[in-house]
């Protein structure tokens, strides 16, 4: 007898975390036309060679993980769903990593001259740090292997492997330069903020399924895993951003996300706070409008109490 | 001191966090069908932030369902924010959304699940903020 084949039903939900992230990604929804990047044109012509080559070639790096993620990585987790409704929230997160994909194209169409993007891309293919990273985690996409490795490896490329890149366009952005282009780009890390956020759920789903003995295979394996990228991470680093100065600025924004990487996956950070002291100027670009006000760090300008309006029951029937 | 009352999805992120404050606290339950907690003194709530790209959604249901309780609602004191800066704009807009709406500060924000420094922080800053706070009602 034949097994049926199964319609996905939305209205029967065996998970509703699928469902969230559903409406979350779907909601978050766009396109790089949508940005007019073309306003950064003047502001692209006020950087110096050596600036404009750093910035094409980071965003081809950034070009190849998403193309990774969009063709090998998302499609490689589907056939390890528990729920058709994964299955489908997968598929939106392997579209959306091509509309990343297609977004730096973008960025170049209107920015740069063909030569020095041609160049670049050459570039992309032969930096071995930026081909060791992508080989490493495609490692873990391959047929066969362990499908929470894959979502370990997954949630690194997510959440950690594209933060060398994208620190630049932050910190262009915190010096009023090529805005709109930072503006794309954090769409960009909206997206893959809960892209790691929802893998690393499912991945902790499958985890509490396993004695502790595999619990703790797999903790080493991601411990051990992010140690190897990070080692690659940096090498590359260096090698983009010493000539402008950047390196250990761009290293502590490094240890932040590799410590929410494994927070994705439920585990404690492994960088110590005082590695992590990312420049305040990266971290107002990356939250621009959300100015660190609040009570226990007598911090801000922002903040007001006193204004508010007794509240009645109506107000909490959003 | 006053209480602790958190939410916390299925993803475990508060709940994570709350732990390691190594505080007694309540938790908010993640099915409708669960019982909410009751506190019968002065809390902080500690909420995690549900926005889309739009602000929409910031405060999770079960959250808004306990607030909607004018005897919980009494008791109140200040929110702790949880959420991921990568959200840019709309990082732990929970909070901010509480704070308006409920007349109380915001005392702290964190992502994720927080880290070290954002524990000590928040234990520290709220042994000052129960110090100074009168626990009898008005």
């Amino acid at each position: 007898m034949k097994t049926p084949l199964r319609a996905i039903n939305w209205n029967r939900l065996q998970d509703e975390k699928d469902l969230e992230v559903w409406n979350r990604l779907t909601v978050n929804f766009w396109l790089p036309e949508k940005v007019p990047l073309s306003n950064d044109v003047q502001s692209w012509a006020t950087l110096r060679p050596e600036e404009r080559e750093l910035t094409i070639r980071v965003f081809t790096g950034l070009t190849l993980l998403d193309t990774v993620q969009n063709t090998i990585g998302a499609p490689s987790m589907m056939p390890d769903a528990i729920t058709p409704h994964e299955e489908a929230v997968l598929s939106n997160i392997a579209f959306m990593e091509a509309v990343h994909a297609r977004s730096y194209s973008s960025i170049f169409s209107t920015l740069c001259l063909t030569k020095e993007v041609d160049e670049a891309f050459r570039w992309s293919e032969e930096n071995p740090h930026l081909q060791a990273k992508a080989r490493l985690i495609l490692e873990e996409y391959k047929a066969g292997s362990d499908p929470l490795k894959r979502k370990i490896a997954s949630v690194f490329l997510e959440s950690f492997l594209f933060y060398s890149g994208f620190y630049l366009p932050m910190y262009w952005s915190s010096r009023a330069k090529l805005t709109n282009t930072a503006d794309l780009i954090r769409l960009i890390i909206r997206d893959e903020a809960v892209h790691g956020y929802y893998i690393g759920y499912k991945y902790q789903r499958g985890l509490e399924k396993l004695d502790a003995a595999r619990q703790q295979e797999l903790k080493d394996f991601a411990f051990s895993l992010i140690f190897d990228l990070y080692d690659i991470e940096q090498k590359y680093t260096a090698e983009l951003y010493d000539g402008i100065g950047l390196t250990e600025d761009v290293k502590a924004f490094l240890h932040y996300n590799a410590n929410k990487a494994l927070q994705n996956l439920g585990y404690e950070a492994l960088f110590p706070p005082q590695a992590c002291e990312v420049n305040p100027a990266i971290m107002a670009a990356l939250s621009p409008d959300s100015e660190n006000h609040d009570f226990f760090s007598g911090s801000g300008s922002s903040y007001v109490i006193g204004k508010a309006v007794a509240t009645e029951d109506d107000d909490w029937d959003f | 001191m006053g209480g602790l009352v958190y939410y916390s999805s299925a993803s475990g992120n508060t709940a994570r966090f709350t732990a390691r404050l190594g505080l007694p606290a309540s938790r908010i339950p993640i099915s409708p069908q669960g019982d909410m907690p009751e506190p019968a003194l002065p809390y902080v709530l500690i909420c995690p932030t549900y926005a889309d790209g739009q602000g929409r959604g910031a405060v999770p249901k079960q959250v808004i369902r306990f607030l909607n309780d004018p005897d919980r609602r009494a008791l109140l004191r200040g929110v702790i924010a949880a959420g991921n800066r990568n959200f840019g704009a709309t990082f732990a807009l929970a909070g901010r959304v509480i704070a308006e709406k409920c007349n109380v500060p915001v005392l702290y924000r964190f992502e994720l699940s927080g880290s070290d420094l954002d524990i000590s922080r928040v234990l520290a800053g709220l042994e000052k903020f129960w110090g100074t706070e009168c626990l009898t009602m008005a």
